[in-house]
């Protein structure tokens, strides 16, 4: 067990784990910041994706001695964040999520995407969101609501 | 139990309700009377249902209105409110929507147990929902009524408003106490369609914003005060017994609480029990287990279809037959296709893990789990711990998918999940499948062999047709068994083709149902996930040799009673009628068509091949679901439903065996489709209709991968029978 110096969501936390513990759990368990999802375990899916020092990152298979300073972002701070905030809002209003399990990744992916990119093709799309899986299959909606963001954001 | 003189029903304490109701699930068993898959057309027999189980006015107004089914995606946990609120004049941004637990009251109003499945959400219960809501609308004009001494005919509701007839107003909020004491109605009358709203219109899901910013809790974010993380080692091969294992080297991993053998539904197993996820897993991954296989059967896929497609040249138990099965006989060869499918088996990879929390003390237990069968899933609890249904609260969690896989007879989750709560009394623990411990877990849809032998009249149509499916039946065993294995064939491996809709004339299907050691489950769709297939690909084929359009041939051959696969066909040839006949190099337009659920779809893709794939570019879809209750969310239904399909023409998307062990581990090995393998867009069309409403979540699923393939035909002159798709 060692003591980590952890910066969340702007607001510093010290958590005492075991050093191999993936940031993931982390989060969800000593955090209790349950938003960010297990789904993989092998950065296969994306829906544990966080923003660590501003790279969106799998927080699944990143152990929590890797993190350092660099701080890290999850979904529950994106209401909070000036592209994040119309993101969730053009998710909300595409009517993009069913399950919704993996939405907290693909949303933490699409963020990314629009601060790299502002005004992203269907390919910059299809390779920032590529990772990114969705079983209930709303890729089309997820399309349309990067590109309904990216519009509002410009 | 609950009655529909329950008086308080706005302030109805809902755990003295559930006590009261739970007491009848012991005999559900007794009473199982599931509908036909493919015919969710019943009327809901006549019950009127206790509002005070549905609806809770709350004095600022908002409407909380339980829903009685998991929400998993489909969409229901908007649906039912809408068609409540909607006869309620209650104020849509007002409404809040629970999943209810489990109790008989919130059993499905035609399978009588509570559960999902077969699409059968709205087709069950579009009346119930609507007529809850009409009964509560009428309670609280009459306690409006009452209290201004008017007539109830004088009173008119808007937008949880009664207004009287001398300008008195009354919100919902202020008359539920006194509506709460009124009896309730015994008949209502409903709105007409005119009336109606919100059914009809657009709506956007209620549980978008928690989705959104990661509040919403799911089963697997359940987090309890002293809970416990626990993992289960399964056996390598289904069915084998633990032979030893290192029992120190995973308690010295610091966190461990507890590690033993148990007793699973197939087999045994270790169970690693730790106060985090890390330590659990970190346990189970030393604990050096060996296993006992030689007892049970190694299931391998190889030697499997080999065996099938053995028993597919025989005649299996007859599922259908119509005019005379020798008429083939004086068909000449050249009249004939003989074609042979090969189906794997398919995992459903939901994308939230599955898993189940238990709490077990003296007096009872208490379950949270996204489940697709409450009641199988309470009792199966109940079993393992020796106490009796009501004694297990059972909370329906917001679930991450499930696609069937959160509908298990035997419940195998759960009686793990209540078999290591069971050594641990008062500590909640919760279960959790690994990914892996899913993709190779078992449950799949079974691999399918189909033969079939078709015969083409002077007209270029079939005139005579034999097919022959072989595969593993999803029910034998389970409680279903009685009702949907008859003659030994089980209707979900046959349905699709036995009840087709195309008008054969001399038509004889058959199936075998070998046993096999590899647990079996429906997946989206069920049967018709390989039956529309080899229906659809054929049928192209056929089209294909008679040299005639492909939506033509099918509305030639289409029986005259398949309205709305007509209507569907009619309405894709018209949305798709400007680029349809214009693709052209290297783009070709594939088509398919079929009913399941009682839902008709008619799709056509256009694809090219890139890098040996297929490209989607376009999919449209023109369904007939009856009356549409919330277009939108048929619209996303269509559109993730065939994105759900395209699992079985991925190249990795197949489970195979090798001497008994799964083969694939995670999505690494069985890789459904990602946003750049998904069509670009998918424009859905509505047929529009006032007729009963039928499913949406499962009918889009068989379409797609027959269209897809048929296109490919049409672009490489080769035919596609075998899942998943080799390289083009």
């Amino acid at each position: 067990m060692e003591t980590f110096k952890l910066t969340v969501n702007c607001q510093q936390k010290d958590v005492t784990v075991d050093p191999s513990t993936p940031l993931l759990w982390v989060l969800r368990e000593d955090l209790k910041m349950s938003g960010t999802k297990y789904g993989c375990g092998i950065a296969a899916c994306g829906a544990c994706t966080v923003h660590v020092g501003g790279v969106p990152t799998r927080s699944c298979v990143l152990p929590i001695s890797l993190v350092g300073e660099r701080p890290v972002v999850t979904i529950e701070a994106m209401s909070n964040d000036t592209i994040g905030r119309v993101v969730e809002e053009a998710w909300v209003s595409e009517d993009v999520v069913q399950c919704g399990y993996c939405q907290s990744g693909q949303i933490m992916s699409a963020v990314a995407l629009l601060k790299a990119t502002p005004k992203p093709t269907d390919k910059d799309i299809e390779e920032s969101m590529g990772g990114n899986l969705c079983r209930c299959g709303t890729y089309v909606r997820i399309r349309q609501a990067i590109k309904a963001a990216a519009r509002q954001l410009g | 139990m609950a009655t529909a003189t329950t008086p308080n029903f706005l302030e109805v304490n809902r755990r003295t309700f559930l006590r009261m109701s739970g007491a009848a699930a012991r005999g559900l068993f007794l009473s199982l009377h599931l509908a036909e898959p493919g015919h969710a057309r019943q009327t809901p027999k006549a019950q009127a249902y206790p509002p005070a189980a549905f609806i809770h006015v709350r004095s600022d107004g908002k409407i909380v209105i339980q829903v009685n089914r998991l929400e998993f995606g489909q969409g229901v946990q908007t649906a039912l409110p809408m068609l409540l609120a909607d006869e309620m004049d209650a104020d849509w941004s007002q409404v809040i929507a629970e999943l209810a637990p489990a109790a008989d009251v919130y059993s499905d109003p035609i399978a009588g147990i509570q559960m999902v499945g077969g699409s059968g959400s709205i087709a069950h219960s579009f009346e119930q929902y609507r007529q809850l809501g009409a009964s509560a609308r009428a309670m609280l004009i009459a306690a409006a009524a009452a209290q201004w001494n008017v007539m109830p005919e004088q009173c008119r509701t808007e937008a949880s408003v009664v207004y009287g007839p001398n300008s008195q107003s009354a919100k919902y909020g202020e008359l539920a106490e006194s509506a709460a004491k009124l009896p309730v109605p015994e008949s209502v009358q409903l709105k007409k369609e005119s009336e109606l709203h919100l059914s009809g219109k657009n709506t956007r899901r209620l549980d978008s914003r928690g989705k959104c910013n990661g509040s919403q809790k799911f089963g697997l974010d359940v987090d309890l005060p002293g809970m416990k993380v626990a993992l289960v080692a399964h056996p390598p091969v289904f069915g084998a017994r633990v032979k030893s294992f290192n029992a120190d080297a995973a308690r010295a991993i610091s966190g461990v609480r507890d590690v033993f053998e148990m007793p699973l539904v197939r087999g045994t197993g270790v169970a690693v029990v730790a106060d985090r996820f890390w330590a659990a897993k970190q346990a189970r991954d030393r604990l050096q287990a060996e296993w006992n296989t030689a007892s049970v059967e190694h299931p391998d896929t190889a030697q499997l279809f080999s065996k099938y497609r053995e028993l597919a040249r025989t005649a299996g138990n007859i599922a259908m037959t119509r005019g005379s099965a020798a008429s083939m006989d004086s068909i000449p060869s050249s009249k004939r296709i003989l074609a042979e499918y090969e189906f794997p088996f398919l995992a459903h990879t939901p994308m939230e893990p599955l898993n189940t929390t238990v709490r077990f003390d003296s007096s009872g237990a208490e379950v949270w789990a996204g489940s697709q069968f409450q009641t199988f899933d309470q009792m199966a609890v109940a079993e393992v711990l020796g106490l009796k249904a009501e004694q297990v609260t059972f909370h329906t969690e917001m679930a991450g998918g499930g696609f069937g896989r959160r509908a298990v007879a035997d419940s195998h989750v759960q009686r793990e999940a209540a078999t290591i709560a069971k050594r641990l009394p008062g500590i909640p623990v919760k279960l959790i499948w690994t990914r892996e411990d899913d993709v190779q877990g078992g449950y799949y849809r079974p691999m399918f062999v189909h033969r079939v032998d078709v015969g083409i009249g002077a007209d270029g149509m079939p005139i005579a047709w034999r097919h022959v499916i072989v595969g593993q039946s999803l029910v034998a065993g389970t409680p279903f068994a009685a009702r949907l294995i008859k003659d030994g064939v089980d209707a979900t491996a046959v349905e699709g083709v036995a009840d087709t809709a195309y008008a054969i004339q001399n038509f004889y299907v058959s199936a075998h149902h070998p046993e096999i050691n590899v647990p079996v489950l429906w997946w989206r769709s069920v049967g018709h996930t390989h039956t529309a297939f080899v229906m659809e690909t054929l049928i192209d084929e056929l089209a294909m040799r008679a040299k005639t359009d492909p939506i033509a041939y099918r509305l030639k051959l289409l029986s005259p009673d398949a309205k709305k696969l007509r209507a569907c066909l009619t309405l894709l040839r018209e949305k798709t009628a400007s680029w349809r006949d214009s693709a052209t190099g290297n783009r070709a337009v594939g088509v398919a068509s079929h009913e399941s659920f009682g839902t008709g779809v008619a799709c056509a893709v256009e694809v090219s091949v890139e890098n040996k794939r297929p490209k989607i570019h376009r999919a449209v879809i023109a369904v007939d679901p009856g009356f549409a209750v919330n277009p939108l969310s048929i619209e996303s239904q269509m559109q993730g439903g065939v994105t759900f399909g395209m699992t079985q023409v991925m190249p990795k998307g197949a489970i195979t065996l090798k001497d008994g062990r799964v083969e694939q581990r995670n999505w690494d090995g069985y890789t459904p489709p990602y946003i750049n393998d998904a069509p670009v867009t998918v424009e859905v069309h509505i047929v529009p209709s006032s007729e009963k409403p039928t499913g949406c979540g499962e009918p889009p699923v068989p379409v797609i991968s027959p269209a897809i393939v048929n296109a490919l035909s049409r672009l490489t002159g080769k035919r596609y029978r075998s899942l998943p798709l080799a390289e083009i």
